[in-house]
């Protein structure tokens, strides 16, 4: 296949060694799970468990509310002791609705509804599975699956694209998967391809994952409509766009979707969830997590119950060495920092890191030298030293201006800066003002409009009470006047009465 | 002679044409300046300013007479925007900003008055006699009028808690070292 490879990008030490060489391992049950009503994109779930209710495996706990949400499910057998709020595994380390289950150890499934024939099943029958699953973005990106294999009632759809680059350091998850469950992967690519009614699907897989390569190659053998890439190691691979144009050619316009050209792209993980759902009616109650950093004695990738807190699973890492500098989760490029370790895993948590000072080498800031290695590096194109030059003096419109909007936050410009400036976290700053700026805006705007109309209603109630009013007096004014020229008729009339009486 | 006359004649109608031209260019209504600072007022007329409403605001704000630091409900944004505008460096130091609030009804106290509702700017709070009052937060920009007219003390103002979906990075420090 020919490749074009995308501009910039950065090839950052890829650390997996730590941990590509362990198989999967199930980690184990925590005595309470910590499962937030919010894992996914989109709106939050509705609680439908009450406290002190008693739920099985894989049974509902929070309903998808709206159009973009993801359901919840009980990942064991328990007790519901607590609906409430627990910290988020989120920079912020603010509260997130959380219903907590004290499991019971028997880990009882609830009814499930699996299928002998998925394929027998129409496109939108798989859809409905995988939404009623929760199945979200396993790569780290959370956005409901259910609601991108529902794109070709938009556009159709002729390619679908399984991400399997893992491009971030340290991360093994997608290889390990892919290695050990690559004929149930392409049986999930498969349902996929008939969901989005797509003709062939491309499992794209970066190099330096030879053996998953293989595995994927094998299982795909026979399947003429999966073909399995394999592209160079190159951050950010695993990003939507930068893949799209790698193995198509085709860039996705600024602003744009990658399903305007007709493409969808999904990762490995979800492949498989997608497979579990629909094969057997599991909903997502687990993910594969790579746990990993040099401040872990002994990295691993855990088949962990969503929900489990991060501490217990570094517990059965062999515990933590020293003090970790930097907890994170996702990658070390564009991974969420965790505020501690009580924090629960959750649907998008790929990696759990807890790294050394050493390897987070902060580094003290200089001014920037304009030696344009940040250009060079930005996978997008955009010109990173000008964008930051502008959100520093406060001047988030002239970075708009720049192109902030299109950028990735992929990190890949921080990393090659020599003078250490926080580039990346200018961009996310400033793309978080831009949008609080906006919101405040559109209240401002309606505010306004909601005043004006209330002041012109009080204007016209006040003209409309003043018109009946006056509308009152004259009629008052015309009846006292009739009254007046009725008063003489009258008189004239008891006058002929008189005088008829009188005659 | 002529051609003095044509010449003198084609000067006044091209420079006549440029004067009428400029004229239109650079028309000036009113003063544009209180209309846009009108404009970034959140226009509640909620008069804390001590102004009848924002308009008269504006127009103090325009001329001097005010400082850019009055409209308690646009809070530091507002006057920040304000002094970028007119050119000011705003002391927001003084500014008491505990950010922005949003108006609650206590239901514990509401007897369902109906006064509060009345004098909302924005129409933001709803409820009928003898019934629990909701302030649509939404609607509300914390200008606090409603918590004057409430005979029970049900309805207080308090600051906009951060969600994870308000929560954005705050700005980065560059601990800028000595480069000799
Ligand atoms: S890489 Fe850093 S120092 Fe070089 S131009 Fe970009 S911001 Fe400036
Ligand atoms: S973070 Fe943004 S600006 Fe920096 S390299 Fe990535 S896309 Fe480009």
């Amino acid at each position: 296949m020919k490749l074009t490879l995308f501009r910039g990008g950065v090839h950052p030490p890829g650390f997996k060694e730590q941990s590509a060489s362990q198989g999967i391992e199930n980690a184990p049950l925590p005595a309470r799970l910590y499962v937030p009503l919010q894992q996914h994109l989109g709106a939050p779930a509705q609680a439908i468990v009450r406290r002190g209710q008693q739920v099985l495996k894989g049974e509902l706990i929070g309903r998808a509310s709206g159009p973009i949400s993801a359901a919840v499910h009980a990942p064991t057998s328990g007790t519901v002791v607590a609906i409430g709020k627990h910290t988020a595994p989120h920079p912020s380390g603010l509260p997130i609705e959380t219903v907590v289950i004290e499991a019971d150890g028997n880990d009882t499934w609830c009814e499930l509804h699996p299928c002998d024939t998925p394929f027998d099943l129409d496109p939108d029958a798989i859809a409905a599975k995988v939404g009623e699953a929760g199945i979200v973005g396993l790569g780290g990106a959370t956005f409901p699956s259910a609601v991108k294999l529902k794109l070709k009632n938009r556009n159709p759809i002729h390619t679908l694209i399984i991400n399997g680059g893992e491009c971030e350091p340290y991360l093994t998850c997608d290889d390990r998967l892919m290695r050990e469950e690559s004929v149930a992967i392409v049986e999930g690519v498969r349902l996929m391809l008939r969901a989005l009614e797509a003709q062939r699907a491309l499992v794209v897989i970066e190099d330096n994952k030879p053996e998953a390569f293989a595995a994927m190659h094998a299982a795909a053998e026979a399947v003429s409509e999966v073909e399995v890439v394999q592209v160079p190691s190159l951050y950010p691979m695993g990003s939507e766009k930068q893949m799209i144009e790698t193995v198509l050619g085709q860039e996705v316009p600024a602003g744009g979707m990658s399903s305007d050209l007709g493409v969808v792209v999904h990762n490995v993980g979800t492949a498989f969830a997608v497979h579990r759902a629909v094969r057997f009616g599991e909903p997502l109650i687990e993910r594969i997590t790579t746990v990993a950093g040099s401040a872990i004695v002994k990295p691993r990738n855990l088949r962990v119950r969503l929900g489990t807190p991060v501490e217990a699973l570094f517990a059965y890492c062999g515990g933590i060495k020293g003090e970790p500098a930097r907890l994170l989760m996702g990658g070390p490029m564009m991974g969420q920092v965790l505020p501690n370790m009580q924090v629960p895993v959750v649907k998008g948590s790929s990696g759990i890191l807890a790294l050394t000072a050493q390897e987070v080498n902060e580094q003290s800031t200089a001014n920037c030298i304009r030696c344009s290695r940040c250009v060079r590096a930005c996978p997008v194109g955009l010109v990173p030293l000008e964008m930051a030059g502008r959100i520093r003096v406060g001047d988030f419109k002239g970075a708009e201006a720049w192109g902030l909007r299109d950028c990735l936050s992929c990190a890949s410009c921080s990393y090659v800066c020599p003078a250490h400036i926080p580039l990346v976290q200018f961009f996310n700053h400033a793309k978080g003002e831009l949008t609080a700026r906006a919101q405040a805006d559109h209240k401002a705007k309606e505010t306004r409009r909601l005043a004006e109309a209330r002041s012109e209603r009080m204007e016209r109630i006040k003209a409309e009470k003043a018109a009946a009013a006056a509308a009152r007096k004259a009629a008052r004014a015309k009846k006292a006047a009739e009254e007046e020229s009725a008063a003489p008729a009258g008189d004239s009339e008891t006058s002929t009465e008189q005088k008829e009486t009188s005659a | 002679m002529y051609a003095a006359i044509v010449s003198l004649t084609l000067m006044g109608l091209i420079l006549g044409y440029g004067l009428a031209q400029a004229a239109r260019w650079f028309k000036v209504e009113g003063n544009p300046l209180v209309e846009e600072i009108d404009a970034m007022l959140p226009g509640s007329q909620c008069g804390q300013c001590g102004f009848p409403g924002c308009s008269p605001a504006a127009e103090a704000i325009a001329s001097g007479a005010a400082p850019v630091t009055l409209c308690p409900p646009g809070g530091k944004a507002l006057a920040e925007a304000l002094a970028a505008k007119l050119g000011v460096t705003a002391d927001l130091g003084d500014m008491e900003d505990a950010g922005p609030k949003l108006a609650v009804v206590l239901p514990e106290l509401c007897t369902g008055c109906t006064r509060c509702f009345k004098v909302c700017p924005t129409d933001a709070i709803i409820g009928a006699p003898k019934q629990l009052h909701l302030v649509i937060k939404d609607a509300c920009t914390g200008c606090g009028k409603c918590v004057e007219s409430c005979p029970s003390e049900s309805v207080v103002l308090r600051p906009i808690e951060a969600t994870l979906k308000s929560w954005y990075w705050p700005k980065p420090q560059m601990n800028l070292v000595e480069v000799v």
